[in-house]
């Protein structure tokens, strides 16, 4: 027996070409980005806008939606239409701690938040007692999401609830939190959430430079991200997800516990999907329950799908094709922009299977 | 009883035979029941028996699927068992694995496990293997990685986002795919195997798994008549290491594993119909009617 036949490809995260692309996106968007917007004048062709740098900044934090997604739904074979409320608890638990730090510049001029000052609140509520410390908010932006999807997780799971059934729960948990969100008594400022954010760690917000800054650290973090989801789907606990999504069954007479890996799969899901919600409320300067809404989630599931589930990469790609695509339709054609997602998931689940990935692997494959 | 109780109470045991002198008429080292301590999670096969099914029965919706089946195993058997269409052997597997839990009966491993109290993947880790009637294999992993999957191997989540394979694992893997005829497959994409190689390859998955016992579900279904004979082989060479308990359809290759001198068990509407030599099953008139039809 040769161990040429017997080595697994084990060990290698990415071949050359892998680890060139990463460092030529991080080139781009760790160090272009900043130069282009800040460095180069503002009158120059090379100038890159305020506008685009947001643009660029909030759909980092859709790709990490995605990328969380891709691990769930690709990997694992578990489809989530819930992904949004993990998205959106992650933003709130920021959008809490920016909301503290407008201080007594808001409308009222009061300590409190305005919100709060409306609904003529005398004090904060018992869940917002530390949301004046970020560290805490951070914690919480890693362990609400996560903490939620593990109870969650763990008994639905357990009862073995799968397929369009989970799907289905997903769904009505987004939905129920977005209901419950809306309500003023939940403290969380009803439905029109938390916004006119001022400053962070005593920043101001609205600035070139920290919008830059945030851009820059969203795509630090997607990397990163992309760069352990790749590790994990490379080890055998990533071909473990893989054999449940193909054969859970089998799996189970093997002796592996499916539950546990679902289990963790999903709870770091939903953290990544957290974190990407932290990053994206600064940037926008608002959060508010219509990110919980079903139709939020739906669209995560589709950034995944456009581009390529089981592939790592795709789901990035879809983010940005759906998300560009989306910037543009809504400014040229405003109302059929929903028409043309929708036509675009039909084409994609028709035609393209394995996402626009699936479609330049098979071009290259004819080609070659 | 607390396992440290129970604990001191075999080291004063061991303490106690060692003072005594060997007396006349002793079994050797092997005492009865009552001086052996059973492991935990331990199969224990001192009696020889392997698998012991005891009036198992099971019922969906009024239909009885199993009724009052009693088998015994013994360890080292291969056993082969035949029987008509929803005779309910699929079922027995299912009660054995864990996946239909019967309605009343027994169901032990060796003499001290109770089945029915395990789950799929317990059971799975005490060394019960299961191949299933339809070949199932991880289609888009390769052949190397599939076998990997099944290595006998601590299983929980921590220990395989960090699992490395070893020179014994990766010489372990090695044997299985020359025994299971891969070798050459060994970086193919199970989805692109033959029918039968895949049947191979889900018989190989149990091997890396080193159960005591293997349920085969129809494992030569679709194969050709060559691949059908190397897997009777195959069979032949694990008997004596392994129990198996093999249900079949085809009678040639039933022939080929009992090679006139085993036992095979006759299963009709979820009962034992008749056990013996496969010449004395088929010359039984309540089998030939069984199979035939009145």
């Amino acid at each position: 027996m040769s161990s040429a036949v017997l080595s697994s490809p084990r060990g290698v995260l990415l071949g050359a070409k892998g680890w060139t692309a990463v460092l030529a996106a991080s080139l781009v968007l760790l160090v272009g980005v900043p130069v282009l917007n800040l460095l180069v004048p503002a009158d120059s062709v090379f100038h890159l806008g305020d506008y685009a740098v947001s643009l660029l900044g909030k759909i980092l934090c859709y790709a990490i939606c995605a990328l969380a997604m891709d691990l769930i739904w690709g990997y694992t074979g578990i489809l989530s239409l819930g992904h949004g409320l993990f998205f959106a608890l992650g933003g709130y638990a920021m959008g809490m701690y920016l909301m503290r730090q407008i201080g007594r510049d808001g409308q009222y001029r009061m300590d409190l938040p305005d919100f709060m000052v409306f609904l003529n609140w005398k004090e904060l509520p018992w869940h917002w007692t530390f949301s004046d410390s970020f560290a805490f908010q951070l914690l919480m932006v890693v362990a609400v999401p996560g903490l939620l999807a593990f109870v969650f997780g763990f008994f639905a799971f357990r009862s073995r609830i799968k397929g369009v059934y989970f799907s289905i729960i997903t769904q009505a948990m987004t939905y129920a939190a977005m209901l419950l969100f809306f309500r003023n008594e939940t403290g969380f400022g009803g439905n029109n959430g938390f916004t006119d954010f001022k400053r962070i760690l005593g920043m101001p917000i609205a600035t070139s430079e920290m919008r830059v800054f945030l851009c820059v650290l969203s795509a630090a973090v997607l990397i990163l991200f992309f760069l352990m989801a790749r590790t994990i789907v490379n080890s055998k606990y990533g071909r473990v997800l893989q054999a449940i999504r193909d054969a859970e069954s089998r799996v189970m007479f093997t002796g592996y516990d499916p539950v546990a890996y679902k289990l963790s799969i999903w709870t770091l899901s939903a953290v990544m999907c957290g974190v990407a919600g932290a990053l994206y409320v600064p940037q926008v300067g608002i959060i508010n329950p219509g990110e919980m809404s079903p139709a939020a989630s739906i669209e995560i599931a589709i950034w995944a799908a456009v581009g390529g589930r089981g592939t790592l990469i795709g789901p990035i790609v879809g983010a940005f094709f759906v998300n560009g695509a989306k910037s543009w339709f809504t400014v040229a054609f405003p109302e059929f922009w929903l028409f043309f997602l929708g036509a675009l998931f039909i084409a994609v689940t028709l035609f393209l299977p394995d996402g626009i990935i699936g479609l330049l692997k098979r071009r290259k494959k004819e080609g070659a | 009883m607390t396992p440290d109780l129970m604990e001191a109470g075999a080291q004063r045991l061991e303490a106690f035979k060692a003072r005594q002198p060997n007396p006349a008429g002793s079994s050797g080292d092997r005492g009865a029941s009552y001086g052996r301590v059973a492991r935990v999670g331990e199969p224990d096969f001192a009696h020889g028996v392997a698998l012991y099914l005891d009036e198992i029965s099971v019922s969906f919706d009024g239909f009885k699927a199993l009724n009052q089946l009693s088998l015994t195993i013994n360890v080292g058997e291969l056993r082969c068992i035949i029987g008509p269409n929803g005779a309910g052997k699929t079922t027995m597997m299912d009660c054995i694995t864990g996946k239909t839990r019967p309605d009343s009966g027994q169901c032990f491993f060796g003499s001290t496990i109770d089945l029915l109290r395990l789950s799929e993947t317990d059971i799975a880790q005490i060394g019960i293997g299961r191949k299933f009637q339809k070949p199932t294999v991880y289609e888009p992993l390769t052949v190397f990685q599939n076998l990997e999957l099944a290595l006998r191997a601590d299983r929980r989540v921590r220990a395989s986002l960090f699992h490395r394979l070893s020179g014994a694992e990766l010489d372990r893997i090695g044997e299985v795919l020359t025994l299971i005829h891969l070798q050459h497959e060994a970086q193919r994409t199970a989805g692109l195997l033959s029918h039968g190689q895949k049947q191979w390859l889900e018989i190989g998955m149990l091997l890396m798994q080193d159960p005591k016992l293997l349920l085969l579900d129809e494992p030569v279904a679709g194969m050709t008549d060559e691949e059908t004979e190397r897997t009777a082989e195959l069979f032949l060479s694990l008997e004596g290491q392994h129990s198996l308990v093999v249900v079949e359809h085809d009678m040639h290759f039933v022939d080929q594993l009992t090679q006139g001198r085993k036992k095979v068990t006759v299963l009709h509407e979820g009962s034992v119909l008749a056990e013996g030599l496969l010449s004395e099953v088929q010359a039984n008139d309540k089998v030939v009617e069984v199979y035939l039809g009145r």
